[in-house]
């Protein structure tokens, strides 16, 4: 193709200092392998496919790139419709998202595992690129991206490829004396385009995760990455547009008014991970729509410390919980502690010893560490720790660094009740201790508080175990140990009351996904006159033993032997 | 008792009781849970003449069918719930990997709180007790509203109910509009409708405020498929249960009746033919003094009904019935050929004794054609012919298929009842009953003897290694890694 063809716009991005290009074909916009414009300009741009709507497409891009490219003038009116993604480009992404699905292409099984195993190889082609990117958000440790991120995501391909032929099968269901004869089956079928919004913490996962379960279950997604973590945020839009179908998958960046555009369409499932306050906003746009919704949402996860347990492997677990997953940013590490008055200094030495063992004397200079994610959050945070009532209840750490937006792993201990830190999420390094006098009375702390996504309990006491498990409720409840049950496939993840509606992970993510279609199968043979009118007093006899289940009575009444009282 | 009287106080003085005796732990026994059950079942024993009569005091149905769709189908659903409650209480243990060794995973159902049923006017027993009957069964606490459209059933239910039930964990609130919009703005933790998309969309709202999971039973246009390649005596079986379809299902006013038929233009008038037949056959030539016949359930729906038929291009279209009484509320059983797609007879639910039938060329064009409209929440096929079976279940999506009858999808406890898109969401019946109000905690126990090393910081190459080969579940390659046999 004749690359003089190619215009390209270049305008300030509105959410970042960043330029954007636009490539226009003819008047058509183009979706060029961005890659090759960013590495050599000199090299042939060939479109990967051109979309004939309306469809815009922006990429973030660096800015070396603009002084050498040809560009043609930006018309002011362009320009403002260039600089969001709109309503109307909500519109048009869903109009085309729908002729896909209609087409039937994305509820093959064939295509579906395509799809899985593009997005392994994905993963696997870009494991590198995937680490930097979080690295720049977040500051994430390799390792960390690795365990959490890249691993976990991939682990959900692959459960999802190895079971996906079983999970579509219809389930056959049993039929009663009611219906017979007949025969039933439970089929699951897509629900048709479905968005997923997610959040910062995790950024690859948690886009990704719940994108598997769409494609798994044959819907057509939208992916719209948190703008918080812009890296990963705009690594997904690439590698998803290289390697996926994206007539069936596609990525919307932004921030709020690309959400609101995104939120105003008509979906058929939406999956929101992040807080309560947009939950709702969530939850009340997909009413307008009549759209289900799953939303992914957080709460404080309390962890219970028995003074029975082994010291050193509980504070290990706890603080790989608490700092090793992400520093605290995470919706299922321990918020907080609550443990016995005379436990406490025990279980607080062991914290610091093993946060020494973990980050080396001075965390702040630890590369083990994740930082905060940005200023917002950090002071955040620090308002949470400079509060008058809680800022002398330090017992280890408290260490900042602003400009690094650092914060150092921070035990408190018997911050009041009503302080900040107790009565929001805490989603950083802090961690307060609650005393009490009896472990058992922290049920009662627990309960009066809205349900967390998770609760934990380190116990060698089965007679608390049980107790614990049946009086607390929360998403999911891990005994002895923190944050891995997520990483079970077997188990659903997800909230309830205050932290989230719905859950996924494993089989869960293509129900999730999936509606349970109930398939009956009817004879025309034995065509029992007692259903129809004219209604009598006869038919009242036979359909009373029909509807009580009983075969005998039934039979009596049709022969006229029914002793039931009657009319 | 009307609340509006009461206003604010009482309610919520109901609702902090409901509340603590939620928190109270009672409702969580299986004793409780069964013995509420077994009184729903003796309510409905005892008061067996009472009811059928309250429902045809506001619905006009008779008494064999009150009993088929209403207490009959609570009773088969009340012992059903008493016979597997054990089952369904028991956690569910799930598999684990290798990986996690030592540990136990189980799913442990448990109670949601406080939840409240709007229950509608149509089945105004059935829709308000076996959405309860899940409540109990799970051990919630509950709130019904029933439909004030159906007052002699509403009132019938907030006076005997707590008779039977405990009255410190189920309660019965009258009223209507006002009271409904009062009741949206508690918080609970989940609400349970029965209605039209319209309010669907006001009740779900209203939950977004509370992040409260919501079950929408909404309705929406379920269409009849009929392949005619049948034989004639089998044809008049399709027909016959099309018919009873539409009209002996409380006269049309039904979420999962029959509102409109496709057939191939070349059978439209056997088709027709057999319909007056089995019309005749129910309900004599007669209809209007037939008491097998249900009417309309009050004057607004009688006009919005009456409407329909008077756009010029409808009333064309009718090929049999259209009389109507105002008095009796009555409308007759009607036919009509071909009215324009356009037109609101087309558009909206009909919820009424229309019955439009729509040809095309041939039968296989009727899945593009129910694909180009919202999801019905029921859809009924008859067919004998494998290959349109499939291309039914795969190109349409609906709340169910029924393949050769009509409603039986209602009967079954093992097939989850409820709409898709436009036709609601969540489901219920049986077991899905006892999910729906249930939230299955994931439980997870580990023990603290064994601990795997490279899953702390500070992370080394070996760590990522180690960690890299448990994600694939390669024992083997760890066992060498370990061992330091593997670089």
């Amino acid at each position: 193709m004749d690359i003089s063809l190619i215009h390209i716009n270049i305008m300030p991005y509105h959410a970042s200092s960043l330029p954007l290009v636009k490539l226009v074909n003819n008047g058509k916009v183009c979706a060029p392998r961005i890659r090759n414009l960013l590495g050599d300009r000199e090299a042939s741009i060939t479109p990967k496919q051109t979309h004939p709507t309306s469809l815009r497409f922006s990429w973030r891009i660096s800015s070396s790139f603009s002084s050498a490219t040809e560009s043609r003038p930006i018309m002011e009116d362009e320009m403002k419709k260039m600089e969001r993604f709109d309503s109307d480009s909500a519109a048009s992404l869903l109009k085309e998202l729908r002729g896909t699905f209609a087409s039937g292409k994305t509820k093959s099984y064939e295509w579906r595992v395509q799809q899985l195993k593009n997005m392994i190889k994905m993963i696997d082609d870009n494991e590198r690129a995937i680490m930097e990117a979080l690295q720049q958000d977040l500051a994430k440790p390799r390792f960390e991206s690795f365990v959490s991120e890249i691993s976990l995501t991939k682990a959900a391909c692959n459960h999802a490829l190895k079971e996906l032929k079983h999970w579509m099968k219809p389930e056959k269901a049993k039929t009663a004396i009611t219906t017979f004869p007949s025969s039933a089956e439970i089929v699951s079928e897509p629900f048709g385009i479905v968005l997923i919004i997610s959040a910062w913490n995790y950024p690859f996962l948690l886009s990704l995760d719940p994108v598997v379960g769409a494609i798994a279950a044959g819907n057509s997604v939208v992916l719209k990455p948190s703008e918080i973590s812009p890296a990963t945020s705009s690594l997904l839009a690439k590698l998803l547009e290289d390697y996926l179908d994206s007539s069936a998958v596609r990525v919307v960046e932004g921030a709020v008014a690309e959400t609101t555009a995104l939120l105003e369409q008509k979906w058929d499932k939406i999956l929101y991970t992040g807080n309560g306050k947009v939950g709702r906003i969530v939850m009340a746009a997909a009413a307008k729509h009549l759209t289900p919704v799953i939303l992914e949402l957080g709460g404080k996860s309390p962890v219970v410390v028995d003074s029975n347990v082994n010291l050193k492997v509980s504070a290990r677990r706890i603080a790989a919980g608490k700092w090793g997953c992400n520093n605290g940013q995470a919706c299922i590490a321990p918020d907080y502690i609550i443990t016995t008055k005379a436990y406490a200094p025990t279980l607080i030495d062991g914290l610091k010893n093993i946060l020494e063992e973990f980050f080396g004397k001075d965390p702040l200079e630890s590369k083990d560490l994740s930082r905060i994610v940005n200023s917002n959050h950090f002071s955040r945070l620090a308002k949470l720790l400079d509060e008058d009532k809680v800022s002398g209840k330090i017992v280890h750490g408290g260490q900042r660094d602003e400009t690094r937006l650092m914060i150092a792993p921070t035990i408190l201990l018997d911050v009041p009740e009503d302080s900040l830190i107790m009565n929001e999420e805490i989603f950083g390094p802090l961690l307060p201790i609650i005393t009490v006098d009896k472990v058992e009375d922290s049920f009662d702390i627990i309960k009066s508080r809205s349900k967390p996504l998770a609760a934990y309990l380190f116990t060698s006491s089965k007679k608390l175990e049980k107790e614990f498990v049946e009086n607390i409720s929360a998403g999911g409840m891990l005994i002895n140990d923190t944050v891995v049950h997520l990483t079970n496939p077997s188990l659903p993840f997800g909230g309830v009351g205050e932290s989230g509606i719905g859950s996924y992970h494993g089989k869960f993510s293509f129900d999730a996904f999936s509606h349970k279609k109930a398939v009956l199968y009817r004879s025309l043979y034995g065509d029992a006159p007692v259903r129809y009118p004219p209604y009598t007093p006869g038919k009242l006899r036979i359909l009373r033993a029909i509807l009580d289940g009983s075969i005998i009575g039934a039979i009596l009444a049709l022969i006229g032997f029914g002793k039931k009282k009657l009319e | 008792m009307a609340l509006a009287e009461l206003g604010l106080g009482p309610l919520g003085d109901s609702l902090e009781e409901l509340r603590w005796t939620f928190e109270s732990g009672k409702t969580r026994s299986i004793s409780w849970r069964k013995a509420q059950l077994q009184a729903l079942l003796n309510f409905l024993r005892d008061n067996e003449e009472q009811i059928l009569e309250a429902i045809h005091e506001d619905v006009g149905k008779h008494r064999v069918e009150a009993f088929r769709d209403e207490v009959g189908v609570l009773i088969k659903s009340l012992t059903h719930n008493l016979d597997c409650l054990e089952k369904w209480v028991a956690p569910k243990k799930t598999k684990l990997p290798l990986a996690f060794f030592p540990a136990t995973a189980e799913l442990l159902p448990e109670p949601l709180g406080l939840v409240i049923i709007f229950s509608s006017w149509n089945f105004p027993m059935s829709l308000a007790l076996e959405p309860l009957i899940g409540a109990i069964s799970a051990g919630n606490t509950a709130v019904i509203k029933p439909s004030e459209i159906s007052p002699t059933c509403s009132s019938f239910l907030a006076t005997v109910i707590p008779r039977y039930l405990d009255n410190k964990a189920i309660k019965v609130i009258e009223g209507g509009a006002a009271i409904a919009a009062q009741l949206l703005e508690e918080k609970w933790d989940k609400i349970f409708f029965t209605g039209s998309p319209r309010v669907g969309r006001i009740v779900m709202s209203a939950a977004a405020k509370h992040l409260t999971p919501v079950t929408l039973e909404l309705g929406g246009k379920c269409p009849v498929v009929l392949d005619t390649r049948f034989s004639s005596s089998e044809m008049e079986v399709v027909v016959k249960r099309i018919a009873w379809g539409k009209w002996g299902l409380c006269n049309g006013q039904s979420c999962i009746g029959v509102d409109y038929v496709l057939v191939e233009e070349k059978s439209a008038f056997t088709l027709i033919g057999l319909l007056k037949k089995a019309i005749n056959k129910f309900y004599g030539k007669n209809t209007k003094e037939c008491n097998d016949y249900v009417r309309i359930i009050n004057e607004h729906h009688f006009e919005r009904l009456h409407k329909l038929i008077r756009d010029p291009e409808v009333a064309n279209s009718i090929v049999h019935g259209g009389s109507v009484d105002k008095e009796k509320l009555f409308i007759e059983p009607t036919i009509l050929l071909n009215p324009p797609l356009e037109s609101e007879i087309m558009t909206e639910e009909i919820f009424g004794p229309f019955l439009p039938i729509i040809t095309l060329k041939n039968i296989q064009q009727s899945a593009g054609f129910i694909k180009s409209r919202p999801k019905p929440l029921a859809l009924y096929v008859f067919t004998k012919d494998e290959t349109l079976k499939k291309l039914m279940i795969s190109q349409t999506s609906s709340g169910s298929i029924t393949f050769n009858d009509v409603a039986f999808q209602f009967l079954s406890d093992s097939l989850p009842f409820g709409g898709v898109g436009q036709s609601g969401m969540g489901r219920y019946h049986g077991k899905f009953s006892f999910d729906e109000f249930t939230h299955e905690k994931a439980v997870l126990r580990r023990t603290l003897l064994l601990d795997l090393e490279p899953r702390y910081p500070p992370w080394n190459d070996f760590k990522l290694k180690f960690i890299r080969l448990l994600y694939k579940y390669d024992y083997f390659g760890l066992l060498l890694l370990l061992l330091g046999l593997k670089r």
